[in-house]
């Protein structure tokens, strides 16, 4: 966040007389606080809170079951997660992915590694049939459950 | 002081140290299994994530899962609430290995209390009072009967291993102590994987009394007085209170600095609980010592004003105490009721399921810590608490009438709970004359 709109936003506290202003945007957040003292307001305290992860999201699920309800991959059976940890679509940096759209899997098939405790753990497909989307991208931090590739099965 | 944490719990104690973490402005990582996916309080942590299915052993349990939880999420700290791993010296040492601060005492302190033979010696090294009984770990049942019979029947076996009334025996005389040698044995293998036993005389009818400590890594320790928690059943408390009724201030004084005294000579660091065993004399004894955040933390903090889960918070974050003793002045009486999710008219049989009506109590003195709501479902899986139901008032009499103006207020249906249980303790007249002790409940009821 810029310094020029954090001074816009002490000089909005203090025209308005605001005590404290917290603003999230996005990954972006942002907590401006005044103490007061006996003489009246003190200087603003600014605290910009660090990145948040792109993570499984804090809001109760039941959006992402409604959205999926609508999904038109309705026919696609998903491959999940089954474990926390960081997601590699490849078995090293400069090598090809483990699979793309169209490659035919089945449950011997290594899809990806997911990293838990430095320890890099192949997973294999739990479905028979295709690949039609994967889901997460290389590098990303999965929770258990979490929905990695949309296999449509034969 | 830490900018993010992980907690590695779930339900009302999840619930607490999120709040914890928002007063003090720490980010808050939630994990979650299948179980508890949608739960309300998951949604006021800054981050949540799943690490398994229902089973605790795959999630909540799983040291793997958690650590590779705190791992991608980037915290510095974890906090494991009370139960599930909060007393694993192992899950501390791994922390402390992938540099992770655990919030909680040092694993060797962890170690050492967890042995409830070293515990004792370390009482006994610390001029702290412990029931006459085995110095070590029983040999034998000859041994055992030896001791026993120098210190008196009855006696009681348990295990060095653990507690929770698991590898427990009472004796009453030789014959039943050689039975009951063996049985012991077995069940504390099958429950700690470890076998070994030790004895005590057993003290009748006694009150349980603990007292809780702060302590900081200067090597400052405070005590916040005591809590009584000796309405149990089968070992587990159902109601608690301080001050403890009836107590005399002479004997509050010994137990307090007693506490603090272990607590010292086990190089302590962090929220503990020591806790006595209370003869009909008001002699006191030790017995063991949490090394975790208790339940019943919430009357502690109502009478001392001191928020106990920030206080852990910042001496993990390495501050020392700022309360001295002389600022820890109680006032008033509180109580907690323990609601758990299990009927008392059906053998407390326990009662998972849908919560559709819930109807919380409030008014001035009175307190709800729960993570329950219209629409929750109670799970199988997990301990039966629900709900922790703390008032607090100036006086005992006050206290227990707002109590349970309180929890005839309180409607949680179609489950059944445990409150007319706890609306009875405090209608009964041993009860109101501060006149109860660790068999109360399983006499009366």
């Amino acid at each position: 966040m810029e310094l020029e709109k954090i001074k816009e936003l002490v000089s909005l506290m203090q025209t308005n007389d605001l005590s404290e202003l917290e603003i999230v945007d996005g990954d972006n957040r942002i907590v401006l606080k005044r103490s007061w003292s006996q003489t009246g307001p003190g200087p603003v305290m600014v605290q910009a809170g660090p990145q948040p992860m792109a993570m499984g999201p804090a809001t109760p699920p039941t959006e992402q079951e409604a959205a999926a309800s609508t999904n038109p991959d309705e026919n696609l059976v998903e491959v999940v997660a089954p474990m926390v940890g960081t997601f590699y679509a490849a078995p090293s940096p400069n090598a090809d992915p483990f699979v793309e759209l169209g490659r035919a899997v089945d449950e011997e098939s290594v899809v990806c590694i997911i990293e838990a405790m430095k320890v890099m753990n192949e997973i294999k497909c739990t479905a028979k049939g295709t690949i039609r989307k994967v889901l997460v991208s290389n590098g990303s931090a999965v929770e258990f459950g979490q929905p990695l590739f949309l296999v449509e099965p034969d | 002081m830490f900018s993010r944490i992980l907690i590695a719990n779930r339900g009302e104690i999840a619930l607490r140290i999120i709040r914890a973490c928002r007063e003090l402005g720490v980010q808050s990582v939630a994990v979650f299994s299948e179980a508890d996916r949608g739960a309300h309080y998951l949604s006021q942590a800054d981050e949540t994530i799943c690490i398994g299915p229902p089973e605790p052993a795959e999630s909540y349990l799983n040291i793997p899962r958690i650590i590779s939880a705190a791992e991608i999420s980037n915290v510095e700290a974890i906090h494991p609430g009370y139960g599930f791993l909060a007393e694993s010296a192992h899950f501390a040492e791994i922390c402390r290995d992938c540099k992770i601060q655990f919030i909680g005492p040092d694993p060797e302190s962890m170690r050492m209390l967890g042995d409830k033979v070293e515990a004792r010696k370390l009482a006994a090294s610390a001029k702290v009072p412990t029931t006459p009984g085995s110095e070590n770990v029983l040999n034998d049942e000859d041994e055992a009967a030896k001791i026993a019979a120098n210190v008196g029947y009855p006696v009681i076996l348990k295990a060095a291993g653990g507690g929770g009334g698991r590898g427990m025996r009472i004796a009453h005389n030789e014959i039943s102590l050689r039975a009951g040698f063996h049985a012991a044995g077995a069940e504390a293998q099958a429950a700690f994987s470890n076998p070994d036993l030790y004895l005590e005389k057993l003290v009748e009818n006694a009150r349980h009394v603990e007292v809780q400590i702060l302590a900081d890594r200067a090597g400052n320790v405070i005590h916040l007085y005591e809590r009584d928690c000796s309405l149990q059943r089968r070992h587990q408390k159902v109601l608690e209170e301080t001050p403890s009724p009836g107590l005399p201030s002479d004997v509050r004084d010994q137990l307090c600095r007693a506490a603090v005294r272990l607590a010292k000579t086990a190089n302590y660091v962090n929220a503990g609980t020591v806790e006595f065993l209370l003869d009909k004399d008001n002699k006191f004894y030790f017995s063991e010592v949490n090394t975790r955040i208790q339940v019943e933390h919430p009357i502690t903090e109502m009478v001392c004003g001191v928020d106990l889960v920030q206080q852990q918070l910042r001496l993990a974050a390495g501050e020392h105490l700022k309360l001295r003793q002389k600022d820890i002045k109680p006032s008033g009486v509180a109580i907690e009721c323990r609601i758990n999710a299990e009927d008392p008219a059906n053998g407390f049989a326990p009662c998972p399921g849908p919560i559709n009506e819930f109807v919380p109590p409030g008014g001035y003195g009175v307190r709800l810590d729960s993570h329950v709501y219209a629409g929750l479902v109670v799970s199988p899986r997990y301990d039966s608490l629900i709900c922790k139901l703390i008032v607090h008032k100036k006086t005992r009499a006050e206290a227990i009438a707002t109590m349970k103006r309180a929890l005839k207020e309180f409607k949680i249906g179609p489950i059944k709970t445990t409150i007319p249980l706890c609306y009875d303790i405090l209608s009964n007249r041993q009860y109101l004359k501060g006149k109860v002790d660790t068999s109360f409940i399983e006499r009366t009821w």
